[in-house]
């Protein structure tokens, strides 16, 4: 009896410890993130072994990694915005513009780089806030209203380069310190893209999750009329938003034409989608509500990885589409799974 | 506390050519639940809007506390103590339950920009509050609103409310959605903060959950105040019979009597009672 009465304790925690290492695993797997990083963990061994050591060679990661960088810019701010359940399709277009406006400004006027870089920011703020301005006072759906946007813009960017400069491709000899900043490849491989990646990741991450008014955001996608009731501005919570958004496209737009020194009117357009896709392989809901900025990382990376990773396994690059096609309808049903796990298994069964 | 909290003066609301209410007059005391019952369309959603500042009255004037006010926004409401919790409590099913606690005014701690949300204290309150109108099974400010049943989720909203100084409760069918059980706890709700010395509007088309907290009742009908009486001075029937208009209970009347007149004076048995109510 003394023995098992000395012994009973430490069995009994022993027993605790067991149970509760599955409960953390399990924890983690109710965080929105879960169904994107087995996404992202998944594509990356895939493409490992298929595309075997060139694709892990620094020349391969710097591919998918420079790809990420340019798509997490844009993605990240408008992962925010679909939080607050909105769309931005104009994305493509605000590259363009800001493209255009930086290379006609610092290349074919010949002015000093800062000024086309403010230039291309203002332009794509400016867009930013007319976008959010005709969705919250028109109440049309933003997905319309930002598909507009996006066709409009490209005609004024298209007519605007024709009309000043009589082409649709200006070239552009950026600044010493400009290139330094903007359009470096680091190690001759990697964009310098991926610093300012890095660094609108922690600005948002931290806006979205820490900051007091990161709430805001997930409240007005969740239920606007009851943000609206709670005090929440919820128009210029709006508006802001899409300001950042453009502004994200910009950045891209100044970051593209620098590096590249020049730009096209026909820049970006791949983003429109692209962007939505890294979101929603994120684990952002589409209505709104619901998504993390790890998870968009996580869905930009996973994006970047399939696009890049099909040239090292040595198979035709025309199939791509195909799989980036079914991994946007896995992770989307995966990501919903794990969603209903976090709202349904959210009663731990107490047996203490 | 005699005094009302909330008293409207023949208060009128159209939109466009349209009138929705029509010379509303209530009043409603701290302690005590008022119960606004009306059909589908009756102008209730209206009311309410412009009790919580969402619509200006056209005409008409309201006073809080003895003092004129003119909501121009749901803000200036909430800022004279008036809460409004709508029918799906007014959360958000993928937040945590502390910041959805907090949405609009949520704690801060740390310092200068770096400022930030502070979550372990929001979870905190929420569970706590929650735990005061008798919620015990939530111990986790963590957890999902989503997971939370429709009755506690109710008192997530109302320990907001509660929490952030609500004088007067404006509840937009909160037990329609719910369960039997869920609502006579939602209904426990109710009398608890009634007792804590709060206003109660509970808006509903539900005679029998009124009956069982109201103290004072008001029947909207086609937006004008058709009824305003006390508990215990009128009968069920009579409320239902009132919400319906009496026109339901008339026209049933006139198909059994035309039918006694069909049948050679016979009432109809019970199959063609059936048959009648079900042609309605």
């Amino acid at each position: 009896m003394a023995v098992n009465m000395t012994h009973g304790p430490s069995e009994v925690s022993a027993k605790r410890k067991a149970r509760t290492a599955p409960a953390v695993s399990l924890s983690f797997l109710r965080r929105p993130e879960a169904g994107a990083l087995i996404g992202t963990l998944a594509v990356f061994v895939f493409f490992a072994i298929f595309g075997g050591a060139q694709f892990l060679s620094s020349g391969g990661s710097a591919s998918w990694l420079n790809v990420a960088a340019e798509l997490g810019i844009v993605a990240i701010p408008v992962g925010l915005l679909m939080i607050a359940g909105e769309l931005d399709l104009s994305v493509g277009s605000v590259i363009a513009a800001s493209s255009m406006t930086t290379a006609i400004v610092s290349g074919y006027w010949g002015l000093p780089t800062i000024v086309g870089i403010v230039a291309a920011l203002v332009v794509g703020g400016a867009i930013g806030f007319v976008n959010g301005l005709l969705v919250t006072k028109t109440n049309v759906p933003s997905f319309v209203v930002t598909l507009a946007t996006n066709f409009g813009l490209a005609g004024i960017t298209l007519g605007f380069s024709r009309v000043i400069t009589g082409t649709t491709s200006v070239s552009l000899n950026p600044d010493e310190w400009a290139k330094g900043l903007f359009g470096t490849l680091i190690a001759g491989q990697f964009e310098v893209a991926i610093f300012w990646w890095i660094a609108v990741v922690l600005g948002v991450g931290w806006f979205l999750h820490f900051a007091p008014r990161g709430n805001w955001i997930v409240a007005v996608g969740g239920d606007t009329i009851s943000a609206r009731s709670t005090g929440i501005p919820v128009e210029k919570v709006k508006i802001g938003l899409y300001m950042s958004s453009a502004l994200g496209a910009s950045l891209v737009g100044v970051i593209q034409t620098i590096l590249y020194n020049g730009a096209q009117v026909a820049n970006g357009q791949a983003f429109v989608f692209n962007s939505i896709i890294a979101v929603v392989v994120g684990g952002v809901l589409l209505t709104g509500g619901y998504g993390s900025v790890v998870g968009v990382v996580l869905g930009t990376l996973t994006f970047a990885i399939v696009s890049q990773g099909i040239y090292y396994t040595g198979w035709n690059s025309d199939w791509a589409a195909l799989i980036l096609g079914i991994l946007l309808l896995v992770a989307v049903l995966m990501n919903n799974t794990f969603r209903k796990m976090a709202l349904s298994s959210g009663t731990p069964k107490k047996k203490a | 506390m005699n005094a009302p909290f909330l008293k409207l003066t023949d208060v009128c609301k159209s939109f466009g050519s349209t009138q929705v209410l029509n010379d509303i007059s209530l009043e409603v005391k701290r302690g005590e639940v008022l119960c606004l019952l009306g059909d589908n369309g009756a102008g209730k959603s209206t009311l309410i809007k412009v009790l919580s500042g969402f619509h200006e009255p056209t005409s008409g004037t309201m006073d809080v506390e003895g003092e004129r006010v003119v909501f121009k926004s749901p803000r200036d409401a909430s800022d004279r103590g008036i809460a409004t919790v709508h029918q799906f409590g007014g959360t958000f099913p993928l937040m945590s339950i502390g910041r959805c606690f907090f949405v609009g005014a949520e704690p801060k701690k740390g310092w200068g920009p770096f400022k930030r949300f502070d979550r372990k204290f929001a979870g905190e309150v929420a569970v706590r509050e929650m735990r005061s109108l008798g919620i015990t099974r939530i111990t986790d400010g963590d957890r999902l609103v989503g997971g939370l049943s429709g009755g506690e989720r109710q008192a997530l909203a109302i320990g907001r409310a509660v929490h952030f100084g609500a004088k007067l409760l404006i509840l937009d069918e909160p037990t329609a959605a719910l369960g039997v059980k869920e609502a006579t706890h939602v209904l426990r709700i109710i009398m608890q903060a009634r007792q804590q010395g709060l206003a109660v509007i509970l808006v509903t088309h539900n005679v029998t959950h009124a009956m069982k907290v109201g103290d004072h009742f008001a029947v909207l009908i086609h937006g004008a105040l058709a009824a305003d009486f006390r508990k215990g001075e009128r009968t069920r029937e009579e409320i239902t019979d009132l919400m319906a208009g009496g026109e339901a209970m008339a026209e049933l009347e006139a198909e059994i009597s035309a039918f006694e007149q069909a049948h050679d004076g016979h009432a109809p048995e019970p199959e063609d009672l059936e048959r009648i109510l079900n042609e309605k």
